[in-house]
């Protein structure tokens, strides 16, 4: 198959379809980074983890409308400001789905995954009665247009670079927040041993739901970079709900290097296969060949050695 | 109405003899023949269901890809009987008579060699139960060899009908694509779009759903029915009280995509088509709501959950259509959070205890006291917790 093109050709194809993955992988990472925080951490499905993604994606689409309406001078500074309240609106939709359901199942974690799917069906169909069937866009800032050429044959799109940096960002600050801050900390020593963390002092519920917001909002913020690359419908969350599963529990359900060194797996594969192979096969490609590792090594790639 | 009442109440079969008269005589009776072959196509769905009992209810082994076995079911029946409606006279006006429609219309000029042995009624029966069963096996092995159950058995039974179903749709040439295998005709020559053969597959139909509920009570009340519920609770004690767990669950997880195989081939015979909207994940995970409204520890109840949730869809769907998934929604909310034992439990709860109560008023002395049939039933249970213990010295 590569036989009808030249080296260089190769090579430019290589680099733009990783370049394609790059995205994808950000859009990954991004999803799955909530979604390790609130499985890894807590044991919990979310199986309306989309769902909350695309309520991100929807709070950036309003806040993008009303700066257009009413502040168009300051219009290109809008996403900084519609990432914030994605943040705020999907993290206390988490606590409250935490407060009212995911605090009754923690013994039942196959039960939250029915439940979560539940809540995401009813959600679906609030965005399609709000919003429309219709898939909605925001019109990008200018400073987000056009693209910058590398070479003549290789041209990368400014708004995937943007929202890759966004992707480090998080990623990183995440990662400090687990490692450094306080409710890092006591979130993992809840997961390591929940009693000994209570016997010290640790409001254990307390961090439950601290836990569930945080990977809730992270979803948002997600939703919100998401809409720089695609655009938005009732059920875009459900499109990537598998994929995101997968990511987690390939790289190793509580690490969060391993949740981003599968998502950089899974996208490249993706995108580099996509462009010598149709679109679906490429797809079924990958995920037998994650379903095929995981078969191999059921613990995912990377794992925390904790004492149970 | 007391007799009745005590019938019902301490009659084994009652059950099962209740849902006899309702399927095979006051449906049929009551219903002109779109709705009940709506109620047919319902009922393929209660092969499912009855699958997720043995497996989940039972088992404790949450598959989200039972669909997969659904669909592959229907998948083998289509074949045959798209082969059987594409015979050279039937599409003579093709590049290439005698291959299905749409492989004509995706430029294929022979038939694919796995489509050959199709051509043989025989071996599409086989098919229909041991492909998808063997499939099953493959995963099942796979992964409970590994001690992988839980929530990523669950995942990964996910990412295995999003798999299929992007092959499907995508090999369009192979496998009809997204619209599945249409236009289906006859069966050995027999018009299945007949009023008359609706009744009588429905018929089948019904038939092969007892059969199935039979065998599903016999493994339930066997010792490996026992042994799923110790696994389920305590896989490890289990394993250490010397038994192979994962035999266990490769034979229970394969029994339930049989069951669920005998459906799917049903429902193309019934409703004439079968697509990869039956294969995905959103209908599989459908399917695992109807078990769990019926009650997931219950035989008769999946089928009781199958049709009133069906019958809900199709109602709601005629008149609030976007209500539906709300409804929908809550349903899978309520269920798993206010009644973890579905219609099933509830019935046990609170109507059994009444119909125990109503013939009781008959007061015949052989029948037992509550304060006996509450001793009777602690020692069946103290039984029941000792029976691993017994089993291993028989063993």
């Amino acid at each position: 198959m590569f036989a009808e093109y030249s080296a260089s050709e190769l090579t430019s194809i290589f680099a733009m379809q990783g370049f394609a993955g790059l995205i994808l992988f950000s859009v990954f990472v991004l999803m799955a980074l909530g979604l390790a925080i609130i499985f890894g951490q807590m044991g919990v499905i979310n199986m309306a983890h989309g769902e909350f993604m695309i309520l991100g994606a929807y709070v950036t689409y309003i806040i993008s409308n009303l700066f257009a309406d009413y502040l168009p001078v300051i219009y290109d500074s809008y996403f900084f400001v519609a990432m914030i309240v994605a943040f705020f609106v999907t993290a206390a939709l988490g606590a409250f789905v935490e407060w009212a359901m995911i605090r009754h199942l923690y013994r039942r974690p196959l039960d939250t995954l029915l439940a979560t799917w539940g809540l995401s069906l009813i959600l679906q169909q609030l965005y399609r009665s709000v919003f429309g069937a219709r898939e909605v866009g925001v019109t990008l800032p200018d400073w987000l247009m056009g693209s910058y050429p590398v070479t003549d044959l290789v041209e990368v799109p400014v708004n995937g670079l943007f929202v890759m940096g966004l992707t480090i960002v998080i990623t990183v600050g995440v990662a400090l927040m687990m490692q450094k801050s306080r409710l890092g900390k006591q979130t993992r020593a809840v997961v390591q041993n929940r009693p000994m963390a209570a016997a010290v002092g640790i409001n254990t519920e307390k961090v439950d739901r601290m836990t569930f917001a945080l990977g809730c909002g992270i979803a948002g913020i997600a939703g919100s970079a998401f809409t720089m690359i695609g655009s938005t419908g009732p059920t875009s969350g459900q499109l990537y709900i598998v994929d995101t599963f997968l990511v987690v529990v390939f790289g190793g359900a509580s690490s969060l290097l391993g949740t981003v060194a599968s998502a950089f797996t899974i996208s490249q594969a993706q995108s580099t296969m996509e462009f010598f192979l149709s679109g679906s096969m490429a797809k079924v490609l990958t995920l037998l060949f994650v379903v095929g590792i995981l078969m191999l090594r059921p613990q995912g790639l990377f794992t925390l050695k904790v004492r149970h | 109405m007391n007799k009745f009442a005590d019938f019902i109440a301490r009659n084994q079969y009652s059950h099962m003899i209740i849902l006899a008269v309702l399927l095979l005589v006051i449906l049929p009776l009551s219903m002109d023949i779109f709705r009940l072959n709506l109620v047919g196509k319902y009922l393929t769905y209660a092969f499912v269901a009855l699958g997720l009992v043995l497996c989940w209810g039972y088992g404790g082994i949450l598959s989200l890809g039972q669909g997969v076995f659904f669909g592959l079911g229907g998948y083998c029946m289509a074949m045959f009987l798209k082969l059987e409606a594409s015979s050279p006279e039937n599409t003579a006006i093709q590049s290439t008579p005698g291959i299905p429609d749409f492989m004509d219309w995706n430029q294929l000029t022979e038939l694919p060699w796995f489509w050959e042995p199709f051509h043989s009624f025989g071996f599409t029966l086989f098919a229909v139960i041991a492909v998808p069963a063997v499939f099953a096996f493959i995963i099942a092995v796979a992964m409970f060899k590994r001690r992988v159950g839980g929530v990523y058995f669950a995942i990964i039974t996910q990412a295995v009908a999003a798999i299929l179903t992007i092959l499907i749709i995508g090999q369009q040439g192979y496998t009809g694509g997204v619209n599945g295998i249409t236009d289906l005709r006859t069966l050995h020559g027999w018009d299945i779009r007949t009023d008359e053969a609706k009744y009588i597959l429905y018929y089948i139909n019904a038939l092969l759903l007892f059969i199935c509920l039979f065998v599903a009570a016999f493994v339930i009340k066997s010792k490996l029915g026992r042994l799923l519920v110790a696994m389920r609770e305590s896989e490890e004690r289990v394993r250490f009280s010397g038994y192979d767990v994962s035999g266990f669950k490769i034979f229970i997880f394969c029994l339930a995509a049989a069951i669920s195989a005998i459906g799917g081939a049903m429902f193309t015979l019934q409703v004439g088509f079968m697509s990869p909207t039956f294969v995905g994940i959103v209908p599989s995970i459908e399917m695992v709501i109807f078990c769990a409204l019926g009650g997931r520890l219950s035989i008769l109840g999946a089928v009781y959950g199958t049709l009133l949730v069906n019958w809900a869809k199709t109602s709601f769907s005629e008149s609030f259509p976007e209500l539906w998934l709300f409804a929908m929604g809550a349903l899978f909310i309520g269920v798993v959070m206010a009644f973890p034992n579905g219609l099933a439990g509830i019935y046990q709860r609170y109507i059994e205890p009444l119909l125990l109560k109503l013939s009781k008023k008959d007061d015949s002395p052989s029948a037992p006291t509550p304060a006996a049939k509450d001793a009777s039933s602690d020692k069946a249970d103290n039984n029941e917790e000792t029976l691993t213990s017994e089993e291993r010295k028989h063993a």
